[in-house]
This record gives structure tokens, sequence and C-alpha cells, in this order.
């Protein structure tokens, strides 16, 4: 196919946050699934947040410790929300521990910051 | 032996090296061999001479026979099976005792099990099949410098595949138009790029050069887009030592991964290159470049499994699988049983994948397939069925050929996979849904929905997919183990 050159997109946003930033920001009711996900694979999930000129750094500050045990989705979007209220600036993130494999199985950014809370 | 008196001669060699009843032992090399024999030779005396050629034996009685204990050096053919479907040839076992084999070197192992035994006279053809590497030589060697989980933490990359490219054309490009190309994918999304493997240092692009702009659009890229990233540096020349300095630099420059062609270059090359990776922190990805060569013919070569598992053995991150995509069945079955002996820590045997001896890998790292060549985006859901996570997705033409350029690829790639990933997350048929999935993702990203105009063309083939749950049935049998867990 022809495509002129006026049909090409702006570059597209530089900055991303590993897997899903490249599709739209999530909402509650797509993180609720993926959190389901963490649990039906029986991984441990877990909250990290960090101010958002760190955001490529390995280590995020910890919500609390891993949710050993969890086994709610209610109580991990809590957990979410509570993040978010305790530090409205920061990038918040969903990880699944696999301990099986010592590894992440999933790890997700569920929260882009309110950039006024900056 | 000592009572035995010697006689100079010629004698059966099934006198010596077959032995039906017997059973081999935990710590034995077994190996299967594909035998087409030469007419009029019985199968037992033929899988016989297949064990004393590629051990112990020879043409004839040697009187220093008698100052070793050959009962126990030699390799014994211990059982035959028909071939299905085609009477021409059979199947022989042969069980070889592990002292036999200099530790940690798969090529001493080559060497006896598909030596001077390939040219073997009173065979037709000859085609080694598979090799049950004992736990005890598994440990003795170094395997994946880094790991499919440590690989992972490196790049900071989880729950989902990896991404790649092989920038194009392969040769011909200037240094710094070739770094462009590398950028533009890269900050497009894709995790890595990739040298082709003929691109070694031509006199149209020296590879000191090529690494010197690859390195700056490497970390310019990182720098936009916070992600890390990686192109693999193709190290592979024509003296090791010629390697080793072209490796050293590719540190220098702060690179995470380089790359390596393991047969042209030999077993002991990558073995050593794979031993400087593991000292160096730096990730290795293996071409297979010859592989056709000697795992292609049905009857006579090296089956692909085998060198696999040479080349775990041997060290790499990365190795390129096969696709699957657009395959037969039966060819299907067959990669993701290598792609099982990549990356599981214990693999079951199953005729039906090829498998013909379970594989006990210990604490060996597993290493990411790479399923690379023809695929793009209409395929991702297809390949994230079969591949699951722990796989790389290189798509050169399919990133390169989109109409709006290579950052544009990347991006519809990068969309195309992660649509994709959150949908099988949700519980939804990647064989099914793949369509819809894609169309909906396609919604939100121009970049994605030019690459489906772009290649729609292409057949879109689920059929025969739907049918084969391989992922369900390869997944909860055993702990999804991936190398290294639980050491």
């Amino acid at each position: 196919m022809s495509v002129t050159r006026s049909e090409a997109p702006r570059p597209a946003r530089a900055r991303r946050l590993g897997t899903f930033s490249y599709l739209p920001e999530m909402n509650a009711a797509r993180v609720r699934r993926q959190i389901e996900y963490i649990l039906g694979r029986g991984w441990i999930p877990a909250i990290e947040h960090v101010e958002t000129d760190r955001a490529t750094d390995h280590y995020w500050y910890l919500w609390k410790l891993p949710l050993f045990g969890e086994r709610s989705v209610d109580r991990v979007m809590a957990e979410i929300t509570a993040c978010r209220r305790g530090f409205p600036g920061h990038y918040v993130r969903l990880v699944g521990y696999d301990n099986g494999r010592q590894t992440q199985g999933a790890r997700i950014v569920v929260y882009h910051g309110d950039r006024r809370a900056n | 032996m000592s009572g035995e008196a010697y006689n100079a001669g010629v004698r059966a060699y099934r006198d010596t090296y077959w032995d039906g009843d017997y059973r081999p032992i935990d710590t034995d090399v077994l190996a299967c061999f594909k035998i087409t024999p030469q007419r009029g030779i019985a199968r037992e005396e033929v899988a016989a001479a297949v064990a004393a050629e590629s051990s112990t034996g020879t043409w004839t009685n040697v009187w220093t026979d008698h100052l070793t204990d050959v009962d126990y050096y030699k390799a014994r053919a211990y059982r035959i099976e028909d071939v299905p479907g085609d009477a021409s040839c059979f199947y022989g076992f042969i069980a070889y005792p592990i002292d036999l084999f200099e530790e940690g070197s798969v090529v001493n192992v080559l060497t006896s099990l598909v030596g001077n035994v390939f040219g073997f006279k009173a065979l037709r053809a000859i085609r080694l099949e598979d090799v049950r590497f004992p736990l005890h030589y598994v440990m003795s060697c170094g395997g994946p410098p880094n790991g499919i989980q440590v690989e992972r933490d490196i790049l900071n990359k989880y729950g989902r595949p990896l991404l790649g490219a092989t920038i194009k054309p392969k040769l011909g490009l200037s240094a710094k138009n070739y770094g462009r190309a590398v950028y533009e994918c890269l900050r497009g999304g894709l995790d890595f790029t990739k040298d082709d493997e003929n691109v070694n240092s031509q006199p149209f692009m020296r590879w000191r050069h090529r690494f010197d702009f690859v390195a700056e659009a490497v970390h310019t890229a990182q720098r936009e887009t916070g992600e890390r990233k990686g192109h693999y540096l193709n190290v592979t020349a024509g003296t090791v030592e010629e390697m080793f300095e072209r490796a050293e630099y590719a540190k220098s420059l702060a690179m995470p991964i380089i790359m390596h062609d393991f047969l042209t270059a030999g077993f002991a090359a990558n073995t050593s290159l794979a031993n400087w990776c593991r000292r160096n922190g730096m990730l290795l990805h293996a071409h297979r470049a010859m592989h056709a060569v000697m795992d292609r013919n049905r009857h006579h070569g090296i089956h692909f499994r085998v060198l696999a598992k040479c080349l775990r053995l041997s060290g790499a991150d990365h190795l390129h699988s096969g696709t699957v995509v657009g395959k037969l069945e039966g060819d299907r079955d067959a990669i993701l049983g290598w792609v099982d002996q990549m990356r599981e820590d214990f693999v079951a045997e199953d005729r039906s994948r090829g498998l013909f001896f379970e594989q006990n890998w210990g604490s060996m790292p597993g290493l990411f397939p790479v399923a690379s060549g023809g695929i793009h985006v209409w395929h991702v859901p297809q390949l994230l069925g079969i591949f699951g996570d722990d796989s790389i997705f290189q798509f050169g033409g399919g990133t390169l050929g989109h109409p709006w350029g290579n950052a544009a690829g990347a991006t519809a790639n990068r969309v195309a996979l992660e649509a994709c990933v959150e949908a099988r997350n949700q519980g939804r048929s990647l064989e099914q849904e793949g369509k819809a999935i894609l169309g909906a993702a396609a919604r939100h990203s121009s970049e994605l929905k030019v690459a489906l105009d772009t290649w729609k063309e292409i057949r879109f083939d689920y059929d025969t997919v739907d049918k084969l749950d391989v992922a369900k049935r390869a997944r909860p049998a055993r702990r999804h183990g991936h190398g290294g867990a639980r050491r």
C-alpha cells in the first residue's frame, strides 16, 4: 500500500514503563483482571511506587510487604488505592512475584501519578 | 578379560558391542541413532558396529584391548526399534559409559558420537536423533552464562515475550545508516535489534564502526524511552582472538549483549565465549547458521534437538528455535520438544515430540528460544500461544517493512504483543479471538492499524492450531522451572 507522508502520525510518546505501556493507561476494571490473573497463577501480588523521575530504577519503594497469602482481588485493589492516596504524584505498579521460578511473572504500571501532585 | 587369549583377526561387532539385556545406568550417555544399513546386514550387527566405531572399537582385534578393561569402556547397543512408516531404517539405542568423555566438552562428545562412524561403509546413512546427557555430565558444563530469569532482571522486563528485529538490508549499509535503523526500531518499542549472521566486518562496514554507531543508537533509545535496550553485536570472526577483541570492545561500550554463530565458529569457540560472557556479565545470543546442513535430511545428520541440547551445555542465553507458524503439525510438536530442552529443568520422554529420552537439566539455567523469520503482527496471537512469555519474537521485515518506517513498525509489534498478553491474562483464547484482539488494539494505535492493513493478504490461519492445545498440555504436568529456580 502507499501512504502519504501526511498520514503518518507524529512520533510516539517517548517515555515508556514496561509491559502494557504501549496500551491505553490502565483503568480499574482492567487492573482487576490482571490481579485475577496473578492470583490465579499462584503468584504473590505486590505493590510498588516511585517518584516519576526515578521510574527507570530497578528498585521502587515497596508499599508494605508483598501481599503474601492474599486471595482477594478487592483487597489488592484497596491496597493500590491506598498507595495512590498516600503518594498521589508517584507511579504505582502491580507485581506478581513468582517464587517458584524466582522471577516476576507480571509487572504492570497501574497508575501514572497525578501530575499536579508533583 | 584376564584369562582370555589374544586372537588376531576380525570378529563380529555384535559379539562385543551388542547387549540386548543391558539396562542403562544413570551415568551413561545414551544416544538414539536412526540407522539406514546396507542391505543384508543384521540390525544388531549394524547397531553394534555403530557402538564400536563411536567408542572403543576398530575394525579388527588389537592386542592392546587386553591391556584395558574393554567391558568397562565400551559402548553397548542395547535396543532396536522400528521407525514408524519407514522400513529402510531403524532406531538403534546405544549406551556410552561416562568415562569416555572429557568433562564439560560437548566437542568431545560430538567427536565420538558423530565422528568417524558417520562415514562408516556398512551404513547408507545415519542420523543422531537424540542424546540423553546424564545429570553428572550436565553439571560439568557451564551452560547459559545468565539464563532467562537473570536476563529478565538485567533488562527489567517481565510478563511478556521480548521483541527483536534483524536489521536489513543485511549487507551493504554504512555503519552510520545502520545505527539509524537500530535507533528507530528501539525507540519505537522493540527490546532488541540484531546483526544479521553474516554481518561480521566487511569492507562496507567494519565491525568497530558498527559497534560505535550502534552503541550510540542503543544509549539514545534507552535515554528516550526509559526502557533497557540491546543490539546483538555479532562478534563472530575468523579467529577466536578477533572474536574476543570484538567482545571486549562491545563490553567497553556498555552494551548488554553480543551474538555468535556457534556452528560455523564451532563449539569450542562458543564455549569459550560463553565463559567470557559469564565472567563479564554479558548476555549471549546464539545464531545457528549451518544447522540445516546437519539437521534437514531425515536419514542422515544430527537432529536439531541434539544441537540445541549441545548449545545449552556449551552456553548461550538465546537460541533460534524456528517459528512453528505456517508449518506442519509435526513440525510444531518437534519444535516444542526442543524448546522444552532449551527452557525446562526436566523434560520427560515423549515420542510424539521426538524426545527419545528424559533429560534432567539440574540447576542449569534455561535459555530463550528465538522465533525469527517471516513473522509479523498477524502471527503474534499464535506465537504467544505457542511459545508463552519466555521467548523472543523477531520481526525483521515485519518491523522494517512498515509503511511509516522502523519506529512505527516497532510500535505496531509492541502494541500487538501487549494487547495479546493482556487478553491472554484475562483468560481469552488467542487462537479464537486473535483477530478481534488485534483489531481492538488497532483502534488505539494507528501504527498497528497500518501494519495490519499492510500484511492483511497473508493468510490468517488458525484452523489447525485451534485443535492443538499444546501450551496446556506442556505446562501443568510439571513445575514450570526454567532452570535454576531453586538452586
